[in-house]
């Protein structure tokens, strides 16, 4: 049920939509864009962050629901666990059931590796799952590697780290071969082109998609692949903390049943965490677009063992998240939707802005336009949003292309009986990704030796932001290598004494520094028990 | 005041707030979840669930995470139900009709009820997927159950036990493997990224000053 104030909207929205048909609207310059992030993207709010007091990081700032995390207490803290009670010996332990855990596992597997996949969630319960838009690769005559190395680089504010920017633009096309081989249906051309266009921030049309479903059809490929090969996948079991040996590589785990509470020592030579992003952790409050479990434990688990932390002070807020209905509030809306023509639109109908603008830039034109602006179209709950004007679409290329090109989206809608055919939807920045995590080398792996890291839970790749479509394409890329060089490792690596001492360690430097928290980390599952959220 | 409804979670009454679905609303009456949610924006199939509104004789089916609740609604939620994988070597396996008859005999076995799609939560026609399987018509089958999240509510309800999403993964790999056209330019590309003839191309980029970088990107050109 739309309110009186959207219904008046949307009438200066139908008012001005054929005239907005084709108009070319301008990208900002390089200084309006750092002007307009300065003054109104989340990550340059002080009082969002904290400072870490111990750790690798000591001194620099991160989220304060993430400081709280990294400096809390163990979930092993004065537990006695018996390191000798062995319940799985692997050579690769994979942390992590999403899209960068199963392509690492299928990999290590590949590769000749006994490699078992621990998940709090099943496999395949992952931000990979809810990925619609698509996934890059400069595969086409008109493009190339260093062209998407360059798009990156800039969307990126030039920080990118480059040796991994350079894997991930390279192996792209690789990537995108291997998921077709294994069965994935890329959206193509009769002649097997591959459909591709534009997302925020691409100078060439590289974005391929399975409609949009484009993560869930890559998710359940390799989720059936997994099956397939036979890996051990053990649901709804969380790792805890690492375990290292005495010569201080880590060699394992300490899982915990989420149903039944039973901690269990898994020993590995290699350990892949790849336990996704952060959304849930509800940043100065947004919305998360985030699965159930995306809760940093990845980045505790390993800043804890002394791996360093990269850009862990950015935070990707999606442009297009949910604003209305309250259901599906914070709710993905693809960039899809503005790859094929829809435009932002303000509550008296104006084009505020070129819709492939960045992540990061469009979030903050959108934030500018709902408040100091005071452009933005009020909702219930008390928040605003801005249109995005969905029937341009089919205007620009016909009745259909919504249901054939984006079904989830107009799915989602119609269950709440808005049909984004005939009616633009409300759309307001929603906690995404975390661009920063733990920092890795080109090998995949951590400083500490024989931990690697794939996926969203690595910093660097993206450096300040990450362009849409980036993302499926380094759990593909990142995941392959690190299950790839986490076997061969095993195969060079006896695993010592095993120890706990870290742990320890870590909680004396606390001690130490006066910090007495009662944060348990990692936190496993969000909060919402007895809330309306 | 926001407006209340009763629901029945597991057959006990709760009152929450009509707004909620009927993930957030059994996590309002006091629950917390374990199993039975995951990604939260109806793409995962973690959270199935069936449905009866009191007075109402036919059973209802929806995600937790994408369905209103309603007045008097009685709900089980089906966090996990008994599903037959079959294993077998992409590489082995070809788009023939035998692949059906040796993996999933049993969808052979359908007695035309059509439970399946009535308790579909995406609205697929589940039968009719089932039906160009039994046929070998995997394009068919790939297109018709593109948009199944496995949530499993169709094999609950499957007299004849056919494990209906197991058999979609496979047509759509067979599809996307065996019968969607060849991708030249994908080819060409890997083999050129293979033999190192981009290297140069990008080593001369990244050695570039990071201010001749920004001159370059704010001034490329959009195609």
């Amino acid at each position: 049920m739309l309110t009186e104030e959207m219904r008046a909207s949307i009438k200066k929205v139908e008012a001005t939509r054929q005239s907005r048909i084709g108009a070319d609207l301008r990208m900002m310059t390089a200084d309006e864009k750092s002007q307009l992030l300065k003054e109104y993207h989340p990550d340059y709010k002080d009082n969002g962050f904290e400072t870490l007091s111990v750790g690798p990081n000591k001194g620099s700032k991160v989220p304060t629901e993430l400081r709280h995390l990294l400096e809390g207490k163990s979930r092993i803290l004065g537990e006695n666990i018996d390191l000798s009670n062995i319940a799985y010996d692997v050579d690769v332990l994979v942390i992590g059931g999403g899209g960068a855990g199963a392509s690492a596992a299928i990999e290590a597997h590949n590769a000749g590796a006994k490699t078992m996949i621990v998940t709090k969630l099943r496999i395949g319960d992952a931000n990979t799952m809810m990925a619609e838009g698509g996934i890059q690769a400069a595969d086409k005559p008109n493009d190339s590697p260093a062209t998407h190395y360059l798009d990156a680089l800039g969307g990126g504010h030039f920080c990118n780290v480059p040796e991994l920017l350079k894997k991930l633009v390279c192996d792209a096309p690789i990537a995108i071969k291997w998921l077709n081989d294994l069965g994935v249906m890329f959206d193509k051309e009769e002649d097997g082109t591959m459909v591709t266009t534009h997302g925020g921030g691409t100078s060439r049309k590289r974005m391929h998609a399975c409609k949009d479903y484009s993560g869930a059809e890559i998710m359940r490929v390799l989720r059936d692949e997994v099956w397939n090969l036979g890996i051990d996948v053990v649901d709804y079991t969380s790792a805890i903390e690492l375990i290292k040996d005495t010569d201080g590589k880590v060699a394992g785990a300490v899982l915990l049943n989420m149903e039944t509470n039973e901690i269990l020592v898994a020993k590995a030579k290699t350990v892949v965490i790849a336990t996704g992003g952060a959304g849930r952790l509800h940043y100065q409050g947004f919305p998360t677009s985030n699965h159930y479990g995306a809760t940093a434990d990845g980045l505790v688990l390993g800043y804890r063992a002394g791996a360093e932390l990269l850009f862990a002070d950015t935070i990707q807020y999606h442009p297009t998240g949910v604003a209305y209905p309250s259901q599906i509030f914070g709710a993905l809306v693809t960039e899809k939707v503005r790859s094929i023509g829809a435009l932002l639109v303000n509550v008296d109908g104006e084009a505020f802005m070129n819709p492939l603008e960045t992540r990061d830039v469009t979030a903050s034109s959108i934030i500018r336009e709902c408040s100091t602006r005071g452009k933005g179209v009020p909702t219930p709950g008390g928040g605003f949003g801005v249109w995005l004007d969905t029937p341009m679409i089919e205007m620009i290329h016909g009745e259909g292309t919504i249901e054939k090109r984006i079904p989830a989206m107009l799915r989602m809608y119609l269950q709440y009986g808005i049909d984004m055919r005939k009616e633009p939807i409300l759309v307001y920045p929603t906690l995404h990704y975390q661009n920063g995590g733990l920092k890795i080398g080109a090998n995949g792996m951590t400083d500490v030796e024989n931990l690697f890291v794939a996926g969203e839970a690595v910093g660097g790749i993206h450096g300040r932001n990450r362009l849409m479509g980036n993302s499926l394409l380094d759990i593909i890329v990142f995941g392959r290598n690190a299950g790839q060089n986490a076997a061969a490792a095993a195969k060079e690596t006896t695993v010592g004494e095993l120890t706990l001492s870290h742990v320890d360690s870590f909680q004396k430097e606390l001690d130490d520094s006066g910090i007495v928290s009662d944060c348990v980390s990692p936190k496993l599952l969000p909060d919402y028990t007895r809330k309306v959220n | 005041m926001e407006q209340m409804v009763n629901i029945y979670i597991m057959g006990k009454k709760y009152s929450v707030p009509s707004s909620l679905t009927i993930m957030t609303a059994t996590e309002y009456a006091g629950y917390k979840y374990v199993r039975g949610c995951g990604c939260r924006n109806g793409f995962c199939g973690a959270c199935a669930t069936i449905y009866r509104v009191k007075g109402q004789f036919d059973i209802k089916t929806g995600l937790a995470c994408q369905t209103q609740v309603e007045e008097g609604m009685y709900i089980a939620s089906l966090p996990f139900f008994p599903t037959k994988k079959a294993e077998y070597d992409i590489n082995e396996v070809k788009p023939t009709e035998q692949v059906m008859m040796s993996l999933y005999p049993e969808i052979y076995s359908c007695i035309g009820c059509n439970a399946c799609t009535k308790a579909c939560p995406q609205s697929l026609n589940v039968m009719q997927y089932i039906a160009y399987a039994q046929r070998g018509e995997f394009e068919k089958c790939a297109e018709e159950s593109f948009d199944c999240v496995a949530c499993g509510i169709c094999t609950s309800r499957c007299p004849a036990g056919i494990t209906h999403p197991q058999v979609a993964v496979l047509a759509r790999r067979l599809n996307g493997k065996y019968i969607a056209p060849e991708t030249q330019h994908l080819n060409d590309r890997v083999e050129e990224i293979i033999k190192g003839e981009h290297e140069e191309l990008i080593e001369k980029v990244m050695q570039k000053p990071i201010e001749e970088l920004k001159e370059l990107y704010n001034n490329r050109v959009k195609e």
